[in-house]
């Protein structure tokens, strides 16, 4: 099939991006967004011109490298599924298709559709994590957890960090990812004792970069993890009994 | 340069591409089993909690191994310096393993154990493994659920609420734990959390998006020994040092020199290999693993063979078409006119057969022209009978997102018509050699999780690996770097103008504008596609000493194309995806000739090692333990010659056997 791939290309953070368009030709239905990238850049640098800076790994939809917002959407337009894993049967032989980063001022573009989401790892820092060191841990099997609390918490741990949430909220919000992330953890056994302040703490950092929750939805739509708008719901009430209970668990 | 060829490429013989060098010691206690571990640790070297913020640790990769190792340091109080090419420590490929971590915690009746779990992993692995590293694996397996848990990996329970578990190939025990289809993100993801927790409490220092280009050893101490690392970081394309008391490498592994892999694409050598040009000893680089269960190629521009979980062998059975070239649909073939090959080749394992032997018998049945697909490269998985014992429900909660990958991948539901599978090449078990405390041969350079080689031999168990790295991070190297770094107490970092510094410093600018400024007309991808043609063809499931010889002569020809014709778009100075692919396939193109050179010198079969000349009637592997009870240990000489020392192997408590995955 052939395409026309109207593509944002930006040098880097400092430099004044523009849209470029390019031909690909010979591209099959059953490639993915990213190896038609591939192609393309095959025969950019053969043609002597730069190729197309994008960020991708793990090409299974697990890693959360990849991401470019395709004509508007994150991801793409088959919904709840990363930038790796959207194939070309989705256009039509002989459409333009526009490529660009994701959009949000927490992600500042790093080169192309390239972009820096350090901002979610600063949430997690925030407070993200269970302070229990090496070593340390009680018998697992010591503490029965219900076969459906073991499955509801990898149900929001399932998050692969691409950022698409942010990315498709008109606020830039991360409230889906730190929602998540606090459901996880406060589902499990072991993190009880910092629950208050782990709220506390990555809504703090959330609050310093990212917007607030546009409570629009447009997150749950892209986000190729599944992640449930119960996570948003749980960040307000992990937030608000932290604020009321006053108590760092 | 190389040495120059023979006329015959065919003539080439091992004492052609390589000349022998001296046994080395692996460095184990003499007191072997179960106690040799803790007994070693008695006798470690330790460090007072006030001194620790005086040593800085350089930890390359964040991955399991590299996350873990920097946290658990970081959490003594240790001044550590985590680094990652990635733009997040979460996104190392340890992400992507999918179906479960091995622990030896033996809560069951069915007869597990520590010496049952070392048995299994050094007959896994075909008698070259370190069989007292392996207790180590055993032992610290347990306690390594105990601190993931804890850490917040929810790992499956059972309706009773107790920790779930599954088996996988070449054990007959149920000891794999797990979450889903998607264990090694649950895990990468704790580690990541307990790496980013020292981060914020200031003991780690990140640097993301920052990629070592070369090993700074210091050569004033006597012996050499590692003070820190070359970066270059990717996004200014500024080339800088960091010196330390030692450095950690747990960079992963280096499948993807087969282009087409399991592995993510950014998986790379480059790490581990200008270590190794630095004087690091690489350990058994033929010794690769090929996953059987991994997707077939369909388009040249498939980006790579993704993996489906082993777990899948769990209730899924392989088949062909008793008929060559059976043209039917998979479901119209009858009962009667099925092979399940595995279960009818190997009945004590069945489908859980060790992933040597299933890739082998899978590619005995595909050279037999009864392989199925468009492209007859691959085999059935099929979950017609589990559906009909089982119900569709418990399989989805079992495999959901695997069956999901693979339809999307496919187009084809796994639960209408049978998964296509193949060997696609997977984990590397060989890696930069380690003495038992995880020490390379350069005093100061550790190396933990794929990046290393002792646990698995010549093959790996499935969910062997997610153990490998956390054991290494989490309860290896946080006893042994202390050891090594207590008598250093005053010792202060090189300076960042001393000369081993500098010189390691301009070296690297140098080869990297070299690499930037290439003048020809094809990008690295290009090369790297035909190096992984050639190792498939010559250095893949099966190998001979023809093939290999041909293989040599075909990467030092690819070589030669590389550096006439490599064109690297853009600039050195910025973020240039180009320019950090040249540099690895050019350390690919490196690795693949000195794998082929281990495969052609190892005149035996073992594990995944596969030499046709070198086989039983029954078409098993040959093992040749009165020549070859050895770990290859290559030194890297001038102008790309190598040395081969050998460190020899010794079994106390599994004595080497004939694997036998049909009886018992």
């Amino acid at each position: 099939m052939k395409l026309t791939l109207k593509i944002w290309r930006q040098d880097s953070a400092a430099a004044a991006g523009r849209f470029e368009s390019y031909s690909l030709d010979g591209a099959g239905e059953e490639f993915t967004l990213l190896e038609a990238l591939d192609k393309l850049n095959d025969t950019l640098v053969e043609t002597g011109q730069v190729p197309v800076a994008f960020d991708s790994d793990c090409r299974e939809g697990i890693c959360g490298s990849c991401g470019v917002t395709v004509d508007g959407v994150p991801h793409g337009p088959v919904a709840n599924t990363p930038s790796c894993r959207q194939h070309l049967r989705s256009f039509a032989d002989g459409s333009t298709v526009t490529l660009e980063p994701f959009r949000s001022g927490a992600f500042p573009v790093v080169r192309d559709l390239a972009v820096d989401r350090s901002g979610l790892d600063r949430i997690i820092e925030g407070g993200g994590y269970v302070s229990i060191d090496a070593g340390t841990a009680t018998d697992a099997d010591a503490h029965q957890v219900s076969h459906e609390t073991a499955e509801a918490a990898l149900d929001f741990a399932a998050c692969i960090g691409c950022g698409a949430c942010v990315a498709a909220c008109p606020n830039g919000s991360a409230s889906l990812f730190t929602g998540a992330k606090l459901m996880h953890l406060t589902l499990l056994p072991t993190t009880r004792q910092e629950r208050g302040q782990r709220a506390t703490g990555m809504t703090a950092a959330m609050d310093e970069e990212f917007g607030p929750c546009s409570v629009i939805g447009e997150c749950v739509e892209v986000c190729p993890a599944g992640i449930p708008l119960t996570a948003i719901a749980g960040l307000n009430r992990e937030k608000l009994r932290s604020v009321l209970r006053g108590k760092t668990s | 340069m190389t040495a120059s060829l023979p006329a015959d490429a065919s003539a080439l013989t091992p004492n052609d591409v390589r000349t022998i060098g001296d046994a080395i010691a692996g460095g184990q206690p003499t007191l072997g089993g179960p106690n040799a571990w803790a007994d070693r640790k008695l006798h470690y070297n330790l460090v007072s909690p006030l001194n620790r913020h005086k040593f800085r640790i350089i930890v390359v990769g964040t991955g399991l191994a590299g996350a873990a190792c920097a946290a658990a340091l970081g959490e003594q109080g240790y001044d550590v310096h985590a680094f990652t090419f990635h733009d997040s420590p979460r996104r190392a490929h340890s992400v992507a393993a999918q179906g479960g971590i091995n622990a030896a915690r033996a809560r069951k009746v069915d007869n597990d154990s520590l010496a049952r779990f070392v048995k299994d992993t050094v007959k896994g692995g075909d008698f070259r493994a370190r069989e007292a590293d392996c207790w180590r694996l055993a032992e610290e397996s347990v306690r390594v659920i105990d601190h993931l848990e804890a850490i917040g990996a929810p790992f499956a329970r059972e309706y009773g609420g107790q920790l779930a578990t599954r088996s996988f190939g070449g054990v007959q025990v149920s000891r794999t734990y797990y979450t889903r289809g998607q264990t090694g993100q649950q895990l990468e993801v704790a580690a990541s959390q307990a790496l980013l927790r020292q981060v914020a409490a200031g003991t780690v220092t990140l640097h993301t998006r920052s990629e070592m280009l070369d090993l700074i050893v210091d050569n004033e101490v006597e012996g050499g020994a590692a003070r820190g690392i070359v970066v270059r970081d990717l996004v200014t394309g500024r080339i800088w040092s960091q010196t330390g008391h030692a450095v950690v490498l747990a960079t992963g592994g280096y499948g993807n020199a087969f282009f087409k892999s399991t592995l993510a694409k950014n998986s790379n050598v480059s790490a581990a290999w200008r270590a190794h040009r630095r004087g690091a000893l690489f350990a058994s680089p033929s010794f690769l693993q090929f996953h059987p269960t991994a997707l077939p190629l369909g388009s040249d521009w498939q980006s790579k063979t993704i993996l489906m979980s082993e777990s899948l062998r769990n209730d899924g059975r392989i088949w062909v078409p008793v008929q060559p070239n059976d043209p039917r649909a998979a479901n119209d073939i009858p009962e009667a006119e099925r092979d399940y090959y595995l279960e009818r080749r190997y009945p004590a394992y069945g489908n859980l057969a060790p992933r040597d032997v299933a890739s082998r018998a899978a590619r005995d049945e595909i050279e037999a022209g009864r392989g199925v697909g468009p492209l007859h490269n691959s085999v059935y998985l099929d979950f017609r009978d589990p559906l009909a014992r089982l119900g569709r429900p418990v399989l989805a909660e079992r495999y959901g997102n695997l069956f999901e990958m693979y339809a999307d991948a496919t187009g084809d539901s796994p639960y209408a018509v049978p998964m296509r599978i193949a060997p696609g090449a997977h984990f590397a078990m060989g890696g930069l050699w380690s003495d038992y405390d995880l020490m390379t041969n350069i005093p100061g350079l550790f190396v933990g999780g794929e990046a290393g080689w002792a646990y698995h031999g010549a093959n790996r168990l499935g969910a062997n690996s997610l153990l490998s790295a956390n054991v290494d991070g989490w309860f290896t190297l946080p006893y042994s770097i202390p050891n090594y770094l207590a008598p250093l107490l005053g010792t202060p970092v090189l300076a960042d103008d001393a000369e081993s510094v500098l010189r390691a410093v301009a070296e690297t600018r140098a080869s990297v504008e070299t690499l930037a400024a290439s003048p020809g007309t094809q990008g690295p991808d290009r090369f790297h596609r035909r190096l992984g043609e050639i190792l498939y063809a010559h250095c893949g499931v099966s190998r001979s000493a023809a093939g290999l010889a041909e293989g040599i002569r075909l990467i030092r020809n690819l070589r030669h194309d590389f550096q006439a014709d490599l064109r690297v778009a853009g600039d050195a100075d910025g973020f240039n995806q180009e320019l950090e692919r040249a540099g690895r396939v050019a350390d690919f193109i490196d690795l693949a000739e000195l794998m082929c050179i281990d495969a052609l010198d190892r005149d035996e079969s073992c594990g995944a090692h596969f030499r046709l000349e070198h086989q039983l009637g029954d078409g098993e592997a040959a093992r040749d333990d009165d020549n070859w009870s050895f770990v290859s240990a290559w030194e890297r000489g001038p102008e790309g010659t190598y040395l081969r020392h050998q460190e020899p192997l010794h079994f106390e408590s599994v004595q080497p056997e004939t694997r036998n995955y049909k009886t018992s």
